[in-house]
């Protein structure tokens, strides 16, 4: 095996076999799943149940208001004082006199704040109420009413693609994701190879390691066994999220819901099928706009996308990490480097946020563009699909992308060479420069 | 085995090594002296190409050295390190393999040396559970585990008790037998003296000094003989007449030792001669200086008002 096989192996090695690997590995999983059924429980199963009482002296909405199998109304026709509400059995407090039907202001005192779902029944129950009341008053028909009554389901087109509803936001917000999985994955396995780095100096071993091999194998071996550590670890993560959010549905929600519908791929190519039969017509409510955003992306494209934005970005800033471990002593003396190596990688985050709303301004295609925020930024116009649409832009993007981490990792090389040999120095900017025009 | 021809090395403004030349003999333990900071360090880096030089030749075996040729050295840096975290059999295995050597290889012969040394015991552990001078001995081990022929040790016998001091000493040795060539960089002048064939010094980028160590001791060598007699010193004294100078005497029992130092022209047989009538004479030896004192003349004997860096150890 070659010698700079060796090194990825054993950094691959050395920290797969760590405990605090496994912990990560099970711990993500069980943290990302367990999110996720708690949030997918907390939908389903509803709140405490609440008992509003409505103190209607009017008259107004005795009998006619419908309660929830949560919320239930109750009538009272006296003023009640706060301390007979504190210590009664009523959630809510309505307070509904005539002046309601003026004023449009209904007062709603609680013991404890109630979830927006009991609001919204309330709500929605007193409107219709009341509107029956004016309809009444005003002699107006209710069917005329339905008929006046307007609600605009608007649906967005793109002239390119017709006959297709527009899913340009759910796409953007999907393509987000992955660009904030790639900021997450270069900051956390970039950090370990500074780490890496550092330790190899500090405790002096690489002096002994760079009399056998040279320091560019050493740094490139490390920024590999890592990269293969963090890919490791995320196929784990997916594979056993997907095992334990199916298993945890399964379990919590055997009566509610069809674990199937729940885990992933199962889920999309199901509800794409049915979507796909009434996506013209039905006007589709956000979550399922977004599943069906998931299934009108060109999935392979994006993934094959990216793994590329996200392998070539961690190599572009890893070997600077790796130069920024060099170059230091101790964890405290990083800060000063790391700054200008984080603010990128920040500003990235920022335009691709950018991109979700305004994907067509020039910042953001500046931002996919330039090398130090495009694997961030390039990913939301990928799964928006306008990355395909003017494929030039992808290309240059991608070949700046190929350059500048060859440039990175000549110019990390230079000053690692130097820099893990160097201790008791406070390393200055000028002085990494003159590192990198070091003869030899 | 190893020629250096006027290695020039230099970092931005400063002058590591100006110049260099010396010659390493095949086969032997060869001493690179020289007061900190004087350039021995980076010689070591040239020679193990860890640091590149700015001209000259490194010759290998005779012919111009290459990156290949870093398999076949050996190198323990003055400041040791090894990866805390990994198990000590790992490492040696993993550095071994490092240098070129099939695992399977480097395998038995680790298991081969850890038991030489009675170490078998620690193979599984993490280099951070082991005392320092253990992990010392395990980064002798991963040293020479590759069986270097060229072997370069700086400060080999920093952190071992004497014992371990001894080991390590009887290896250098053995190693030497075995047809290894030797590169010692040390402050320890005894064993410069107990292990050296041949030494350089290093000082202030130049070298000032090279040879069998024999030739420079001869040549450092103060003309001044002991002799062991007794009778009388006043004899002993009018004796010496023009030909030798009485340093010092000490007086033991019926013995005298005399510190003489002969004039010139002078040899140790006529010393003899001049005062065998008059004492009844037991020894004499010649006073050979130290490696220590040639250190101390060599490098901050004759600059004064510079402070030289003694022998720390």
């Amino acid at each position: 095996m070659n010698k700079i096989g060796l090194i990825i192996l054993r950094e691959f090695l050395s920290r797969v076999r760590k405990r605090s690997f496994l912990i990560m590995t099970l711990l993500g999983p069980i943290l990302i799943a367990g999110g996720i059924t708690l949030v997918i429980y907390l939908s389903l199963s509803s709140e405490k149940e609440h008992l509003v009482v409505v103190i209607d002296k009017a008259h107004l909405f005795t009998d006619k208001l419908k309660g929830t199998d949560k919320v239930h109304f109750v009538y009272q026709y006296a003023d009640m004082n706060d301390s007979t509400f504190r210590a009664g059995p009523f959630t809510e407090m309505v307070e509904a006199n005539e002046a309601i039907l003026e004023n449009n202001t209904l007062q709603v005192f609680y013991k404890e704040l109630p979830g927006i779902s009991v609001q919204r029944t309330v709500q929605s129950e007193m409107e219709r109420v009341l509107e029956r009341e004016k309809l009444r008053v005003n002699h107006v028909d209710p069917e005329t009413y339905a008929h006046i009554k307007t609600a605009l389901n608007v649906q967005l087109f793109d002239i390119d693609n017709t006959g297709k509803e527009s899913l340009e936001q759910e796409k953007a917000g999907i393509g987000f994701f992955f660009g904030y999985l790639i900021f997450i994955f270069i900051f956390m396995y970039g950090v370990q190879v500074m780490r890496g780095v550092m330790e190899e100096k500090q405790n002096r071993i690489v002096e002994v390691l760079i009399s056998s091999v040279k320091p560019f194998q050493l740094m490139m071996g490390k920024i590999v066994g890592i990269a293969l550590v963090g890919l490791t670890q995320f196929l784990l993560w997916i594979v056993l999220s997907t095992t334990l959010i199916s298993a945890g549905s399964a379990l919590l929600l055997k009566d509610k819901f069809d674990p199937k519908e729940v885990s992933g791929p199962m889920m999309t190519q199901q509800l794409q099928q049915q979507l796909a039969e009434n996506s013209a017509s039905a006007p589709a409510s956000d979550d399922i706009k977004l599943v069906r955003a998931l299934g009108d992306i060109n999935i392979t494209a994006t993934l094959a996308m990216f793994v590329f934005y996200f392998l070539a970005g961690y190599l572009l800033y890893s070997s600077l990490f790796a130069a920024v471990g060099s170059a230091v002593d101790s964890e405290t003396d990083t800060q000063q480097f790391m700054f200008p190596v984080t603010i990128p990688m920040i500003l990235a985050i920022f335009i691709a946020q950018m991109a979700v709303t305004n994907p067509s301004s020039p910042m953001v295609f500046w931002g996919s563009i330039i090398p130090f925020t495009s694997p961030v930024v390039m990913m939301v116009r990928v799964a928006m699909g306008n990355a395909f649409t003017s494929p030039f832009d992808l290309v240059l993007s991608m070949s700046l992308l190929i350059g500048a981490f060859v440039l990175t990792t000549w110019l990390a090389g230079r000053i690692y060479r130097t820099g893990i040999l160097m201790y008791g120095k406070k390393v200055s900017w000028k002085e990494l420069g003159k590192w990198v025009f070091y003869k030899g | 085995m190893l020629r250096l021809e006027g290695i020039t090395k230099t970092y931005g403004a400063f002058t590591a090594l100006d110049c260099v030349s010396l010659e390493v003999p095949d086969g032997a333990v060869f001493g690179l002296l020289g007061p900190n900071g004087a350039g021995k360090t980076s010689l070591i880096r040239i020679i193990t190409r860890i640091a590149m030089r700015d001209s000259g030749t490194v010759l290998f075996d005779g012919r111009p050295m290459t990156d290949a040729d870093v398999a076949r050295i050996g190198y323990l840096p003055e400041e040791r390190g090894l990866y805390k975290k990994m198990k000590v059999g790992e490492q040696a295995v993993y550095l071994a393999q490092l240098k070129g050597m099939s695992k399977q290889e480097a395998r038995l012969r680790s298991i081969a040396w850890f038991e030489r040394w009675d170490m078998s015991g620690w193979w599984g552990k993490k280099v951070e559970e082991l005392s320092k001078g253990m992990a010392q001995k395990v980064q002798f081990i991963t040293t020479v585990l590759h069986g270097p022929k060229l072997l370069i040790l700086d400060e080999p016998f920093s952190g071992f008790d004497p014992i371990n001091a001894d080991l390590v000493r009887t290896e250098i040795l053995r190693l030497r037998d075995e047809g290894t060539t030797v590169m010692l960089s040390t402050h320890n002048m005894g064993s410069v003296e107990q292990l050296c064939d041949h030494i350089a010094l290093i000082d202030r980028s130049h070298k000032v000094l090279d040879g069998r160590v024999r030739d420079i001791q001869r040549a450092y060598g103060t003309n001044i003989y002991r002799v062991t007699f007794s009778g009388q010193l006043i004899g002993f004294t009018h004796a010496l007449w023009t030909g030798a100078e009485l340093l010092d005497h000490t007086v033991e029992d019926e013995r005298i030792e005399a510190r003489v130092r002969l004039m010139q022209g002078t040899s140790v047989n006529d010393l003899l001669t001049a005062v065998m009538p008059h004492v009844r004479i037991h020894g004499v030896r010649e006073e050979v200086p130290t490696m220590h004192e040639v250190f101390i003349r060599a490098v901050g004997g004759d600059t004064p008002g510079r402070e030289a860096e003694g022998p720390t150890e």
